[in-house]
């Protein structure tokens, strides 16, 4: 295979090492790509779909995070075709996840013109904030099901696999073993999932309750691990 | 039988391991369907059990449960009833049978009733759209359900009449239709496993995929790739491990083409894998089956029995350096595992997500290794080719679509059922001439290639029906589906279920195909109820050209082409308040 790869990036002729994807390709050539699901450090796994572009001669569009570039492709990064996938996926997640803590996603709505209206109406995914265990809040009513979670949870970084899914299609959520607590899961409560949460669905606990308006000496109590207090220690 | 809490406790010592057959994480799907089928459900004490016991992750052994519908993690009941609900059988009076059902138990859908001995179900389509309504009571089939009489749907009683297999050759379906299933003996005499023998004693492998090559044989499964190609490209891929599977998931609304093979003439499947795997250099075949032809599997079984004791699978077979087994794998009620790389991961034992490609599986498939995954009837033209040689089979269809297609036609037709014909001959044909024509008034519509096709109306009667041709007219061919609807159907109610099945089928893995479905139905819904709003045919449409142009998976891509054809066809249907002028309501 040859080392590099030449093709176009709206009408740019662009010279890469092959197997790059085309998102790295359009942000070499200036071009900036949109992305959601994405994150250096997880397994992309193409799910958000808001980064595909259109090749020409594909029959459908490409997800850039995870396509590679081919010589003498011609790659189209935002033209309407691009725009009305990208609105309407937009739209369709606003309709359906509470995002208002995703500052980036807010400004993708802006970017693409969504109305955020659109599909008004229709039915969200709403769930009750669980909170079982002094480290985090789970709300996934914001959740928007990135995956990242319960991929840093498994293989790509702490081999815990204290999560999964339950359900499929619209009606997936993130789970644990038959909803059990996390305390009662595999749990090891190293915080990577909240680290990697895009809309705050994953929270610290201490961050939620101050937003509860709880007092922080109460919040203190609430949080402390069922250990002793560490002056006591002996 | 639903299990008391104690007896799920002696099932916990005493039968979790006889679920467990297969080692590791692939035995993962086997142990579930095998926990289902002796408690009713699968308890958390019993899933904590298999999973240790296979060493897969708690999350993920529930992971596996919630995604397939056939799976439950509560108490179901003694008999399950599930009607389908898709539109062969919904304009049959399958919604009317569910309500009376319902209504006689005294329970709502998805509730058992107090006694545990009853719960009743709306189902995807079952494979059965030739008797429409169908429905499944546990593992019977049941056609032709009496609407009406909803003590007999209880009870369990159908009124099938045998399937129609009829149509101008019957090469494919030769021994299909005949009300018996052909032993290994029966096969044999009549030509059967002969070119097997011939490739695996006189021809090499390059030779057998010369000759599939040459025949210009395509797969059926909805993809139409040609399959010497296909195979041409696992041969050459490195590596001494490589699979075969077949596609046997049959879930598209409307097709019952593969169910008919595999239950009539089931030897043929196998000498199908068996020829794929020597030209290939596969030692392993795969066949997966929807959970929903128990019937099937059972015949798949004995006949891959029959064919090891007679040297037909096994090491050496024939007395020839090939050694070839079959593994019989059953779905757990998921469409998405038809797709072929979510049919990998379920095999694998996960959620049937479909997997980002490339890489192809003829480079990187089940279990990472190269594979050939071909659908039944595929398949089943394998032996015709080899046998007869590609010349004899090319006499038949077109130059560019040679050989024969099954149709599977339902719907308002006065003789529905599974229809073999050469390429080339017309909707019409084998609608009218074949068939006996449209049933309860004149033709509206059909829907073409299946819930992922399109619609046709009177004006494509004459398209003959060839891939070339259908592509002119933007019909897809799909899996072989024509459903007819007359002139009294409300065609907004048969997009509306068409959509009800896209949205309980995604795998919710990508966000155009996990929203879009449900918008879409949502949306349908309405126009259905006839509370259409101003711009919901643009709505629509942005939702279907967005899940067709950004979706991840073959379903997501599909799953609107139907509104689409229709909002082209008949703009009309989705206008405000457009239900009070138009006929197309009743
Ligand atoms: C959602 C979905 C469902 C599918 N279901 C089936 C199926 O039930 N049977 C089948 O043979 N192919 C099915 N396919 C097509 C397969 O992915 C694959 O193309 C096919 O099995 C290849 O076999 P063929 O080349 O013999 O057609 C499905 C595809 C999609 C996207
Ligand atoms: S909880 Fe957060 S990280 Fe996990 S899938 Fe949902 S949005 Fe993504
Ligand atoms: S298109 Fe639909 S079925 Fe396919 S991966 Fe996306 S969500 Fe799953
Ligand atoms: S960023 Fe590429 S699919 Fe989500
Ligand atoms: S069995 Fe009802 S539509 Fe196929």
């Amino acid at each position: 295979m040859a080392a590099t790869v030449t093709l176009q990036i709206d009408g740019q002729s662009i010279t890469v090492a092959a197997g790059t994807t085309l998102l790295n390709a359009a942000a070499m050539a200036g071009a900036t790509v949109p992305t959601i699901c994405y994150h250096e450090h997880c397994t992309a796994n193409a799910l958000c779909r808001l980064c595909v572009v259109e090749v020409e001669g594909a029959r459908v569009l490409a997800p850039a995070c995870v396509a590679s570039v081919a010589e003498g492709m011609r790659v189209h990064t935002r033209n309407e075709r691009v725009e009305r996938s990208r609105r309407t996926i937009l739209e369709m997640l606003h309709s359906a996840s509470d995002v208002s803590e995703a500052p980036e996603i807010q400004q993708q709505l802006d970017d693409y013109h969504a109305n955020r209206e659109r599909f008004g109406g229709g039915e969200r995914r709403e769930a009750e904030v669980i909170d079982d265990n002094p480290m985090y809040i789970r709300d996934y009513s914001k959740c928007i099901l990135c995956w990242r979670c319960v991929q840093v949870c498994a293989a790509d970084a702490q081999f815990t696999y204290a999560i999964n899914f339950s359900g499929r299609g619209f009606e997936t959520s993130i789970s644990t073993f038959f909803e059990q607590s996390l305390t009662d899961s595999s749990c090891v409560f190293c915080g990577q999932c909240v680290g990697v949460c895009p809309t705050g669905a994953l929270k610290p606990k201490r961050e939620w309750l101050l937003e509860q308006g709880q007092a922080p000496a109460d919040i203190l109590d609430a949080t402390r691990g069922p250990g002793k207090k560490r002056r006591e220690r002996k | 039988m639903a299990p008391t809490a104690s007896s799920s406790i002696i099932h916990l010592t005493t039968a979790a391991q006889p679920h467990i057959d297969n080692p590791g994480h692939s035995g993962l799907l086997p142990a579930l369907i095998k926990a289902q089928k002796q408690n009713g459900y699968i308890s958390k004490p019993v899933a904590a059990e298999i999973a240790r016991v296979l060493q897969v992750p708690l999350a993920e052994v529930y992971g596996v449960i919630e995604f397939y519908a056939l799976l439950y993690k509560e108490p179901t009941a003694t008999r399950v009833i599930r009607i389908c609900g898709d539109p062969a059988c919904a304009i049959a009076g399958g919604h009317a049978a569910l309500e009376a059902v319902c209504a006689s138990l005294g329970v709502s859908p998805n509730t058992a009733t107090a006694d545990g001995g009853f719960m009743v179900e709306r189902s995807p389509c079952l494979g059965l759209c030739d008797q429409a309504p169908a429905s499944r009571v546990n593992d019977m089939a049941l056609g032709c359900i009496p609407v009406a009489v909803p003590a007999a749907i209880i009870a369990a009683k159908s009124l099938a009449k045998p399937a129609v297999v009829g149509g101008s050759l019957r090469h494919l379906t030769r021994r299909c239709g005949t009300g018996a299933t052909p032993s290994l003996a029966a096969y044999t005499t009549d030509g059967g496993y002969s070119a097997l023998t011939k490739a695996v004693q006189q021809l090499t492998p390059a030779a057998v995929i010369a000759e599939l090559k040459s025949s210009g044989l395509v797969g059926r499964g909805g993809a139409a790739f040609p399959t010497g190609v296909k195979w041409e490209s696992a041969a050459n891929a490195s590596g001494a491990e490589k699979y075969i599977v077949c596609n046997a998931d049959e879930s598209e609304p409307g097709t019952f083409k593969d169910r008919i093979l595999m239950e009539d003439d089931p030897h043929a499947v196998l000498e199908g894998m068996a020829l794929a795997g020597y030209a290939c250099g596969a030692q392993r075949g795969y066949l997966y089956v929807r959970a929903e032809y128990p019937h099937a599997q059972q015949r798949l079984a004995a006949a891959i029995a029959e064919a090891a004791a007679g040297g037909y699978l096994g090491n050496n077979l024939l007395g020839s350096k090939f050694c070839f087994d079959i593994e019989l794998r059953s779905g757990a009620g998921a469409y998405i595992c038809g797709e072929e790389t979510a049919l990998f991961e379920s095999i694998e034992g996960k959620r049937g997500f479909p997997r980002v490609k490339p890489p192809f599986p003829t480079t990187a498939g089940l279990f990472g290794k190269p594979t050939v995954v071909n659908n039944v009837e595929t398949l089943c033209n394998v032996p015709l080719i080899i046998g007869a040689g590609a010349a004899a089979y090319r006499m038949h269809g077109t130059e560019k679509s040679p050989g024969s297609k099954l149709f599977c036609l339902s719907g308002d037709v006065a003789r529905p059922g599974l229809y073999e014909v050469p390429f080339g001959v017309t909707l019409r044909t084998i609608l009218d001439e074949m068939a006996g024509g449209v049933s309860g008034g004149t033709l509206q519509a059909v829907l073409f290639g299946g819930a992922a096709g399109a619609f046709a109306t009177a004006a494509h009667l004459d398209v003959p029906m060839t891939f070339e041709d259908l592509r002119k007219a933007d019909l897809p061919l799909g899996s072989g589906v024509v459903m007819v609807f007359n002139h009294t159907r409300n065609l907004r109610s048969v997009l509306e279920g068409l959509a009800h099945f896209f949205a309980e089928e995604s795998c919710g893995k990508c966000y155009p195909c996990q929203l879009g479905t449900v918008r879409q139905h949502e949306i349908l819904g309405r126009v259905a109820a006839g509370h259409a709003r101003a711009g919901d045919k643009e709505l629509l449409a942005d939702v279907g050209w967005t899940m067709l142009d950004a979706s991840l998976c073959g379903l997501g891509q599909t799953a609107a082409t139907a509104t689409l054809s229709a909002i082209k066809l008949w703009p009309e249907l989705f206008a405000p308040n457009g239900q009070a002028q138009t006929a197309r309501t009743s």
